[in-house]
């Protein structure tokens, strides 16, 4: 579905991703973990065209996206969800879905199904999105990124920073959507137990590179923590 | 009483060109950062196509219906080409879209003259418009009135349009996010230049509406771009809403010190006004509020 063949990323002069390869089969799901600085995010982005690559090749369904925008991007399946909560805060719920679901023949009905899966957002459709909490603004990233009816998402950190009430909810969401055929997640965590729970492989970042890549489950919780300890 | 009345329909009348001249500028300006001079010529260049339409068609009753419309595209599209070879490269860089609008506004003048000549022509109004409307024993001309009628529903098609239309929805949250709206699945590039396309376009009915004022010539603009860019700051940048309220005021103000003044007194008073607001406000009358980043 994706992969990042050997890229290279920064930011100005500095590369903060050296050589990285990862790679998200279809229907699979993919971990990222890391300690905070280990360029998770500027991976994400990278894989999502917010940041061009100075290196290396991105594909999505075999073919070449390495230059293309990120709506381009998009168009072809993927849907990202940035880290920290983020919405268009002076527009309402609703409003964030409906931007998304402008000129999709299903629209209407696709915003129905995201709602669908986090039903605390029904209450809060006239709401603006920067008044929300910051769980029910992540929820409500989550559903905007499935109004564009992705086979590849992309999840930065999707419990960070969260009331723990609603961790747990987001989690199963999360788990649920894993589950459900047709849909590939790239997964950044650092809970390392869901991580793995989730996952069919994954990827331990270090300073911009892999350190460490295996199968995913309970089994390997031993290998990532001593491979994050390092 | 009688010149309370006469000062606050003044006002409203100023207040009311003001705004149709400031309306696309808070638009470009505040939603993408963009200085555009330029942004008077293309007010100019909607009052010349009035003059070429009304030529053309012959009649001027039609012809202001005709050109609005047309201008509204002519300026558009001078806005799109702008957009497209020069200010894409310059989002966010205020100092540098200045500078070079304001050679593309030089420019643009040049070529009025060189087609329209350096004399005002006039483009006469419709019979109908011509002469009073009489209320309560006040007269109140009736080419203001329509200038009035046309900024107030120039200002209601926009906001309904941002708040109501899909366009609209992209246009905000390209503002409000870029890099989300990217992943969002919009196409911001497209936005940027549908977002020129009309607040340029808006550049060109405010011209046509010039025309009902008086004659027009090719440096028409110069006198309306500072006045529109005092708008929307003091309007707070960005916000459509706040341009309208400190264009009213502002042309208030000014109609009330130019009565117990003179014009060239008022025009430092209201400016030393907006300064000492400027400092104690910053922002302008609104600004925009977020609770965190997002
Ligand atoms: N916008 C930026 N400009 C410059 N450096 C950045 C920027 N964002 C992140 N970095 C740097 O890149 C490195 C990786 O950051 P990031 O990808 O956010 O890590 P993680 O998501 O794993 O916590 C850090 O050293 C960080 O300081
Ligand atoms: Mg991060």
């Amino acid at each position: 579905m994706l992969t990042m063949t050997d890229v290279e990323v920064g930011y100005g002069r500095t590369s903060v991703i050296h050589g990285v390869t990862v790679e998200v089969p279809p229907d699979g799901v993919v971990a990222v973990m890391g300690h905070n600085g280990a360029g998770k995010t500027t991976l994400l982005r990278a894989a999502v065209g917010l940041l061009p690559t100075r290196s290396g090749t991105i594909t999505l369904d075999g073919e070449d996206v390495t230059g293309t925008a990120p709506h381009k991007r998009v168009r072809r399946g993927l849907a990202y969800v940035p880290q920290g909560q983020q919405s268009f805060g002076q527009m309402t719920t609703l409003e964030n879905l409906q931007v998304v679901a402008d000129g999709r023949a299903r629209g209407a009905a696709l915003v129905d199904e995201a709602l669908d899966l986090f039903p605390a957002l029904h209450g809060l459709l006239g709401r603006r999105a920067g008044l929300l909490s910051g769980g029910q603004r992540q929820q409500l990233a989550i559903a905007r990124a499935l109004v564009t009816e992705p086979r590849l998402l992309i999840l930065d950190e999707p419990t960070e920073g969260i009331q723990p009430s609603v961790v747990a909810e987001i989690e199963q969401a999360i788990l649920g959507l894993t589950r459900r055929g047709g849909l590939s997640v790239l997964l950044v965590e650092q809970h390392v137990g869901f991580a793995l729970d989730a996952a069919g492989h994954y990827y331990v970042l270090a300073s911009g590179r892999v350190t460490a890549e295996g199968t995913g489950g309970a089994g390997s919780v031993t290998d990532v923590r001593s491979a994050m300890a390092i | 009483m009688e010149i309370i009345v006469t000062q606050l329909f003044n006002g409203l009348s100023g207040g009311s060109i003001l705004l149709l001249a400031a309306l696309g500028l808070a638009l470009t300006f505040g939603q993408m950062g963009v200085i555009n001079m330029a942004h008077g010529e293309f007010i100019m260049a909607g009052a010349y196509t009035a003059y070429v339409t009304q030529n053309v068609l012959g009649s001027a009753g039609l012809s202001l219906f005709v050109s609005l419309p047309i201008a509204f595209v002519v300026g558009g599209l001078l806005g799109v080409v702008l957009e497209a070879t020069l200010l894409r490269r310059m989002y966010h860089r205020p100092l540098d879209t200045l500078l070079v609008t304001w050679g593309v506004s030089l420019v643009l003048q040049q070529l009025a003259r060189d087609v329209f000549g350096t004399a005002g022509v006039d483009v006469p109004a419709p019979s109908w418009l011509s002469g009073p409307v009489e209320l309560l024993g006040f007269s109140f001309p009736r080419t203001r009135l329509f200038i009035l009628a046309l900024a107030v529903a120039a200002f209601v098609a926009l906001a309904l349009a941002l708040r109501f239309t899909p366009l609209g929805r992209r246009i905000r949250a390209t503002v409000q996010n870029r890099p989300l709206a990217e992943t969002a699945g919009i196409s911001t590039r497209a936005t940027d230049r549908l977002t020129f396309f009309i607040g340029s376009g808006l550049a060109g009915v405010a011209g046509v509406a010039l025309t009902l004022m008086g004659s027009i010539s090719p440096n028409l603009g110069t006198s309306y771009i500072v006045d529109a860019f005092l708008v929307v700051v003091v309007g707070g940048v960005g916000q459509v809403r706040g341009a309208v309220i400190a264009a009213f005021v502002l042309g208030i103000v000014q109609s009330f010190l130019e009565y117990s003044t003179t014009a060239s007194i008022a025009k430092v008073l209201v400016f030393a006004l907006i300064v000492a607001f400027l400092q104690t406000r910053p922002q302008g009358i609104f600004a925009v509020r977020t609770r965190s980043l997002a």
